[in-house]
């Protein structure tokens, strides 16, 4: 199995620049995008019951490795880091591309896993990307894992007003949303043993990509316009002592806005 | 050895900077242990935290084994006990993160501190086979039983007694013990009792063992979420195999195991100190009166900067000496049945440092939560707010681990002792301070920064030496009955260390990483040096009025007045600029 993860700025503690209405990420602590550490848990409770490997690779700077020791610290097998100064400022399709490039290298897994979305950029692009590079079926936002078969396996996947049951074959691209599982913490032992693990740097080089496909030349996205949304209006609590005053209240409001 | 910094040697040795651990020299290792340990207590304490403050059934219990899970009970123990043997600096930083759990943290401390410690360092091998493994997992839960009713400080004076049975199997104890926490959810508990009714002796009992029982639970100030009880031993047969240590000997149980105990106590005040000024800083800046933030009043500043500056002070003595009982214990082989004894040995050396951290902390603490309140207002005073809660837990820190009265007598009552050992030349820097007093000096005016805080402190602690030496000359071995000029002497050693702490952690900031990175560091020592002299002033006068008259009291004032010469700096500007970058960050800040 491979996690594909993602090292992004803490968003609880990040501020926007009133002027520029860009995020402010100096200071701002980085973790483990949320999602993705809920693809960790869900990698590592399959290898508890059918065994097997987990691999967590991610795409970013050298200092990502934080993020990747994170996830050996939680149990993971190994780690690489895929970091080359080509590889920047890639849209979601060329880190999909990259990301799958460094998972050819690493071996044919049996599963992909990845986080629904990272809380960064919310696009929930680069896990179905992967899965579009490498040509494999993929199942996004699964709540739930029923079976694991030799050869496939049985996901619920949740969408609006309840969930899908899906059948699907292997090698497959897993995309998990945050209610599959609860991720757990590193034990101490887990992080003193992240911190002596090396972790391999795989750049261009190593990947033997094609580099029209990579960072700025392999992104189709461009930015227009980054702006923040106007605000909207307040809404209103209406407080009272009891249910029945609150509803009159409610009902007041609502014809003066002849609403009702 | 010879390496080794001796404990209390600071005072009459020049120190540098690169002899200094500081938090600037955490590892990658130890940030990734204090971000999962911040990591659980946010995710899964706080949100709990009321449960536990209300000692809701189960809940504080429940997630000292989910620690156990992750191996963080266990940091001390040898791997071949179970734990994770991780150094002695990532054990502080847990203990420092376990602050924020608010009562958790006590019964964290009480279980992995002063009740697994005694069988780790003074159980025997078979002991430590029983116990270590559940203890580093939380299976089993200790508590540690020394204080009675009437034998609080006065620990000797215990009463509980323990007698062998005729057949030698099992010693039969008798006593109470007061004031236990974690007692109502202890299984293990390591308790003293005088053999025979005289030779003070250390036990390990099982909660389970037939004659022991627990009290009601106390009505606290604080910590509420924590278990104090008594507990009572009534023909309680405690097994021989149990006895921990020597016959006799259980007072070097107890002492080591409160040398680590008062170390540890700084620490979690560190900790404590550090959430109470984030959440000040948040609470100023959101609340607005006279159409602003109060944040940008003047003495709203005054008091963030006060804050962050005593959290600094405390921060740079607890992992100072982190680090000279690090270093100790890295020249220590530790791989025989004595490493635990020769661990707390080391310790020992260090009992003066570990005995300011204590007494530091604690009031670093209690200053750092009282500011907090007065800057929350009426909010503060309301449960509605953690503030509140952090004032009142703070106060216990003051009183156990022995109270910060006891430890003030312990500090100069062991340097004496150091001194006459000649384990440091105490009395040799006394002679030739005199000396030098005698023969006139130009000082050196350095314009290099910090070269005005320097002199100050080594001036600072020629006061200590010149009251410490009159005071041994005139009163000798009846020193003891001083309290007085004792704790005036102790009150010395704490603001030495802790301002010489300062200065040398800000020198190694800026020898590593330049002057504008030191600069906030520098600003905050510059304004507690200038806040000390006068300090000094003050305590060192009513040393010598309280011991001296005539001709020699004039002397030795006039010798004080060319010690505390000193150009006080603009300390206001100053301290407005600590609170601008607190509240850039809205936290805790140095660089």
């Amino acid at each position: 199995m491979i996690v594909c993860i993602k090292q992004v700025p803490d968003t609880t503690d990040v501020k926007i620049d009133p002027e520029k209405g860009t995020l402010i990420r100096e200071g701002v602590p980085s973790i483990v995008n949320p999602f993705d550490k809920n693809a960790v848990e869900a990698a590592l409770k399959i290898r508890e019951e059918k065994g097997g490997k987990v691999t967590v690779i991610t795409m970013g700077p050298p200092q990502a490795v934080d993020a990747l020791r994170e996830c050996l610290a939680m149990g993971a097998d190994d780690a690489i880091l895929l970091s080359d100064r080509a590889f920047a400022s890639s849209d979601t399709w060329a880190t999909s591309y990259t990301l799958a490039m460094g998972i050819k290298k690493v071996g044919n897994p049996d599963i992909i896993f990845c986080g629904k979305q990272a809380i960064d950029g919310d696009t929930a692009q680069v896990g179905p990307g992967i899965a579009e590079h490498l040509g494999l079926p993929q199942v996004t936002y699964v709540q739930k894992i029923k079976e694991v078969k030799e050869d496939g396996m049985i996901v619920e996947r949740s969408i609006e007003g309840g969930y899908e049951v899906v059948s699907v074959g292997m090698p497959v691209m897993i995309a998990v949303d945050k209610s599959i599982n609860e991720p757990r913490f590193p034990t101490m032992m887990g992080t003193m043993k992240a911190h002596k693990k090396e972790i391999p740097t795989w750049g261009l080089a190593e990947l033997g990509a094609d580099e029209d496909k990579l960072g700025m030349n392999g992104s189709p996205t461009r930015v227009k316009r980054i702006f923040a949304p106007e605000r909207k209006g307040q809404g209103e609590m209406i407080q009272g002592d009891d249910e029945s005053e609150v509803c009159a209240l409610l009902i007041e409001k609502l014809r003066d806005k002849k609403v009702v | 050895m010879a390496d080794l910094i001796k404990g209390g040697s600071f005072l009459i040795s020049q120190v540098k900077p690169d002899q200094v651990y500081t938090p600037e020299d955490f590892s990658d290792l130890h940030k990734m242990v204090s971000d999962t340990v911040a990591g659980f207590i946010k995710e899964k304490v706080v949100p709990q935290i009321d449960a536990i403050e209300k000692m809701e059934d189960g809940v504080a219990v429940a997630l000292l084994r989910q620690l156990g899970e992750l191996g963080l009970l266990g940091t001390e123990i040898p791997e071949k006990y179970g734990g994770a043997e991780a150094d002695k600096i990532s054990s502080l930083l847990i203990a420092e993160q376990m602050s924020r759990g608010g009562s958790l943290s006590l019964v964290f401390g009480a279980h992995t501190g002063i009740g697994t410690l005694p069988i780790l360092f003074f159980g025997n091998e078979e002991q430590k086979k029983r116990y270590l493994p559940d203890l580093a997992t939380g299976k089993k839960i200790a508590a540690y039983a020394l204080t009675e009713a009437d034998a609080g400080s006065d620990a000797m004076n215990a009463k509980t007694r323990a007698v062998l049975t005729e057949d030698g199997k099992h010693y039969v104890l008798n006593g109470s013990k007061q004031f236990i926490t974690n007692a109502a959810w202890a299984d293990v508990i390591v308790t003293y009792a005088k053999v025979d009714g005289e030779h003070f002796t250390s036990f390990i009992v099982d909660r389970d063992t037939p004659g022991v029982s627990i009290g009601a639970e106390e009505h606290k100030m604080g910590i509420k979420g924590s278990s104090t009880c008594s507990v009572i031993f009534e023909d309680a047969k405690v097994p021989v195999e149990n006895l921990l240590g020597t016959i006799g000997k259980g007072h070097q149980v107890a002492f080591n195991i409160l040398n680590i105990g008062r170390f540890k106590l700084g620490v979690g005040c560190l900790g404590a100190a550090k959430y109470a000024l984030e959440l000040s800083s948040q609470y100023a800046q959101e609340r607005n009166q006279f159409n602003m933030p109060i944040s940008k009043f003047g003495l709203i500043k005054n008091k963030i900067a006060d804050m962050n500056i005593r959290t600094f002070i405390t921060e740079s003595i607890c992992y100072r000496i982190g680090g000279l009982i690090q270093d100790v214990i890295e020249t220590l082989d530790l791989s025989g049945d004595e490493a635990g004894q020769k661990i707390a040995d080391a310790i020992q050396e260090y009992a003066i440092e570990c005995s300011v951290a204590k007494i530091y902390g604690s009031e670093a603490l209690d200053f750092v939560a009282d500011e907090g309140v007065q800057i929350h207002g009426g909010y503060g005073y309301s449960q509605e707010y953690t503030i509140e809660r952090i004032y009142r837990d703070s106060r216990i820190n003051r009183i156990f681990e022995g109270t910060n009265e006891i430890n003030r007598l312990i500090i100069p009552a062991t340097l004496m002792r150091k001194a006459q050992k000649g384990e440091i030349p105490l009395i040799q820097a006394a002679m030739k301070l005199q000396e030098e007093l005698l023969t006139p000096t130009m000082q050196d005016e350095s314009d290099e920064l910090l070269a005005k805080e320097e002199q100050a402190i080594e001036n600072l602690k020629k006061i200590f030496l010149l009251i410490a030496g009159s005071a041994a000359q005139k009163y000798g071995e009846k020193l003891i009955r001083e309290q007085e000029i004792l704790a005036r002497m102790a009150d010395m050693v704490d603001e030495i260390f802790g301002a010489e702490s300062a200065l040398l952690r800000t020198r190694k900031i800026i020898a590593a990483k330049g002057e504008e990175a030191g600069s906030l560091a520098a600003k905050m020592t510059t304004c507690y040096v200038n806040g000390l002299v006068p300090k000094f002033d003050v305590w060192a006068k009513e040393v010598i009025a309280a011991m001296e008259e005539g001709d020699t009291k004039r002397t030795l004032f006039s010798i004080l007045r060319k010690l505390t010469k000193f150009e006080q700096d603009n300390v206001f500007v100053m301290k407005r600029e600590i609170a601008d970058a607190v509240y850039a960050k809205n936290k805790y800040v140095v660089i």
